[in-house]
């Protein structure tokens, strides 16, 4: 494979710091020699590539927007393009670290007590332990509010019963990050690895984010302390405070799957020749390869307003979602496109692009279907909740 | 122990060259830089050498124009303690560059400093060992190996068949091969940190070039190759052609 080239037809590049760049340039080369080289027998073999997780840690890729416990404390484009770099290399590193970063440590960053940040932050910061986030359930996606995972008090220890589906990192996790009711509010509970009745269960077939552990987590009288309650979180906004965060994340990071897509088409586009000549020198590929282009600069856009509205404190949930949804949109027909651009070698991997295809499908099923993201724009426009 | 590494900023090797319309150099409008690899060694190894003392500094320094900033704070980020711009905005020869480093770096008293073997953009191999000869102090090029005891050096260098080794006092000028070690990626908190590290800009002394670009060709486009045949059928004609045309067996 030839070495990977970002698209950057704006000069987008001119609005970053130096050290914005910095930091992209050094993610872009960590993928190039420690995910690109692995990621594709991950993905054959249905597993996530542990052995990069320290690298992560150390590199300060961890929860890297936040302040203190041994996080980067960087900006929000930072971040950004550091989603985008790790999704280019496959969108299972970037959901690894989007719930790591996103969904574990900024809900304890942010509802969690000082014992519970000392106690977790620094670790999960290193790497040294894993989390996961589990809103899903079997009989509840979109709606988590119908939720049936509940808590009750006993004695000093809150006793949980439920089960979660979906749940990225799950059964290599050491924490998780459970939502369930406590005398009907939605509240968050830290679940360690090995709490009595606390089990997970690999989920198995999937065609997509193969490269990421889904797991089902089990909560059968399931006791943990009461000092693992989120003492900050009361009701269905903690856990969509959280999903902002990593739609966020997500924004951004399909960017870097479309780049990759587009790369490779575009290189393939010259140098395979059909009908005697490079197969890009046709009007119909030119105009997939100028639609590619185009969306990728547009999402491109969309990310770099959206960061400095989040860095400024303005960003609105709203607003994410219109960038989640566009993004992985436009992130997943670039890769359809792509794929078709290839011919029969776009459906082998040999290539990024089919891998890229499939785990987009997942992405724009998780953290707010494409659909759900319309329907709180649609709420957001006309003031009418249409969800019910 | 008082380390100084000279790095040098060159085009991605990924980066396609253009020429300017000058034809005598290289259009940078467009290109990609990082540091020169065989420099990331030598940063690597000075920043091994201040933790094996467990005390020391390390200095890193490059001639550039004032964008070469960007490199110098990789570096920073790699963990270099502070950072040397010998700002040019000409383009310089050789001996040019190796006389503003020799400025900077005579008065400075460093133990050890550093080069890469040479630089990937010219290719030239030569300003290490003019730093040298300029602040007379030894120097040894493709180090495989360093180790410090006392102030005595012992080098190692790949060679034919074994591994030679030297051994002097210090201070000495040496350049690193790429089999010295395994450059660590820059962490993210210490490029933010960097940002507060100070970078010296300093005018170097360069003197007269001794060397004049006249002009830059591209090579000439090779020549369409030949398939003789395919399979094992074509073996033998294969050998033919590379005996008797190519002369190459
Ligand atoms: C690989 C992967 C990893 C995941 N990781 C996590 C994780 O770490 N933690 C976690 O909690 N969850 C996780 N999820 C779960 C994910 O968030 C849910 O799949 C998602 O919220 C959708 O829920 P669902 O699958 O139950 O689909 P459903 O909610 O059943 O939706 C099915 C379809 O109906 C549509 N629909 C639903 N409601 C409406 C409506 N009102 N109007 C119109 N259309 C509607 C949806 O858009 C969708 O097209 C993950 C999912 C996947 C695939
Ligand atoms: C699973 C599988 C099974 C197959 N089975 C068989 C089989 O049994 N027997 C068999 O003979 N073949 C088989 N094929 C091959 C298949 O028919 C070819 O893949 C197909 O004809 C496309 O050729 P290609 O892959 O070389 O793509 P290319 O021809 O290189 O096309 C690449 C891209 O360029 C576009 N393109 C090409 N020319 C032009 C043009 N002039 N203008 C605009 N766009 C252009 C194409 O639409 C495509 O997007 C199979 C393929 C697959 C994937």
């Amino acid at each position: 494979m030839e070495q990977f080239e970002g698209s950057d037809f704006y000069n987008l590049d001119d609005l970053l710091t130096e050290e914005q760049r910095l930091i992209r340039d050094t993610v872009r080369e960590f993928v190039d020699d420690q995910v690109v080289p692995c990621i594709e027998d991950c993905f054959m073999t249905d597993r996530f590539p542990l052995q990069i997780i320290p690298t992560l840690g150390e590199l300060g890729l961890l929860g890297a927007n936040l302040n203190g416990y041994d996080c980067a404390g960087l900006d929000n484009i930072s971040y950004g393009l550091i989603m985008q770099e790790l999704e280019r290399g496959d969108s299972g590193v970037r959901s690894f670290v989007s719930v790591q970063g996103g969904l574990v440590m900024y809900p304890i960053h942010r509802y969690g007590s000082d014992e519970q940040k000392d106690k977790f932050l620094p670790q999960l910061a290193s790497g040294k332990m894993i989390g996961c986030f589990g809103l899903t359930e079997p009989d509840h996606g979109s709606d988590p509010s119908g939720m049936i995972t509940h808590a009750v008090e006993d004695g000093d220890e809150y006793v949980l019963n439920g089960n979660k589906m979906w749940i990225t990192n799950g059964c290599i996790s050491d924490v998780a990050v459970v939502w369930a009711k406590l005398d009907d509010r939605i509240r968050g509970f830290l679940v360690e690895k090995g709490s009595p009745g606390f089990t997970t269960t690999k989920q198995e077939k999937k065609f997509s984010l193969r490269a990421s552990t889904t797991s089902e987590l089990h909560f059968q009288d399931c006791r943990i302390p009461k000092a693992n309650l989120l003492p900050g979180a009361d009701g269905l906004a903690g856990p969509l405070t959280c999903l902002t965060q990593a739609r966020y994340g997500i924004a951004w990071g399909v960017v870097g799957s479309a780049m990759a897509c587009f790369d490779a088409a575009k290189k393939y586009s010259l140098s395979r020749i059909q009908f005697d000549r490079p197969i890009g020198g046709f009007q119909l590929v030119q105009a997939k390869l100028a639609e590619m282009l185009s969306e990728i600069t547009k999402a491109q856009l969309l990310c770099l307003r959206l960061a400095q509205l989040k860095d400024s404190g303005k960003m609105t949930a709203q607003q994410v979602s219109l960038s989640k949804r566009n993004n992985v949109y436009w992130a997943l027909e670039i890769a359809r496109s792509a794929r078709d651009l290839l011919g029969a070698n776009g459906v082998t991997h040999e290539y990024p692009v089919g891998r890229h295809m499939l785990n987009l499908e997942s992405v724009k099923t998780y953290e707010g279907t494409h659909d759900i993201h319309t329907l709180i724009l649609g709420h957001e426009i006309t003031g009418i909740p249409a969800y019910k | 122990m008082k380390i100084a590494v000279c790095m040098k900023r060159v085009p991605d090797t990924a980066t396609r060259l253009t020429f300017a319309p000058d034809g005598q150099s290289i259009d940078t409008s467009e290109v990609q830089w990082v540091i020169s690899p065989y420099d990331e060694f030598a940063i690597e190894e000075a920043l091994r050498i201040r933790e094996r003392h467990g005390e020391g500094s390390v200095t890193v320094i490059t001639v550039g124009t004032e964008s070469s900033t960007k490199e110098l704070r990789q570096a920073l980020g790699m963990g270099v303690d502070d950072a040397v711009l010998a700002s040019s905005e000409e383009p310089l020869d050789p001996i040019q560059t190796a006389r503003a480093l020799a400025s900077i770096l005579e008065s400075r008293a460093d133990d050890v400093v550093l080069f890469g073997r040479q630089a990937v953009d010219s290719q030239g191999a030569q300003v290490g060992a003019l730093v040298a000869r300029l602040l007379d102090r030894p120097f040894v090029n493709d180090i495989a190996a360093i180790s410090i005891e006392g102030d005595q050096v012992r080098i190692e260098r790949e060679v034919e068949g074994g591994r030679e080794v030297i051994e002097g006092p210090l201070p000495i000028v040496v350049g690193a091969d790429k089999s010295l070690n395994d450059p660590r990626y820059p962490k993210l908190k210490e490029i933010m940190k960097a940002k507060k590290k100070p970078i010296e800009i300093v005018t170097p002394e360069t003197g007269a070039p001794a060397l004049e670009t006249i002009a830059l060709t591209p090579p000439p486009p090779r020549p369409e190759g030949r398939i003789v045949g395919e399979g094992p059928d074509a073996v033998e004609e294969l050998i033919r052609v590379l005996r008797e045309e190519a002369k190459v067996i």
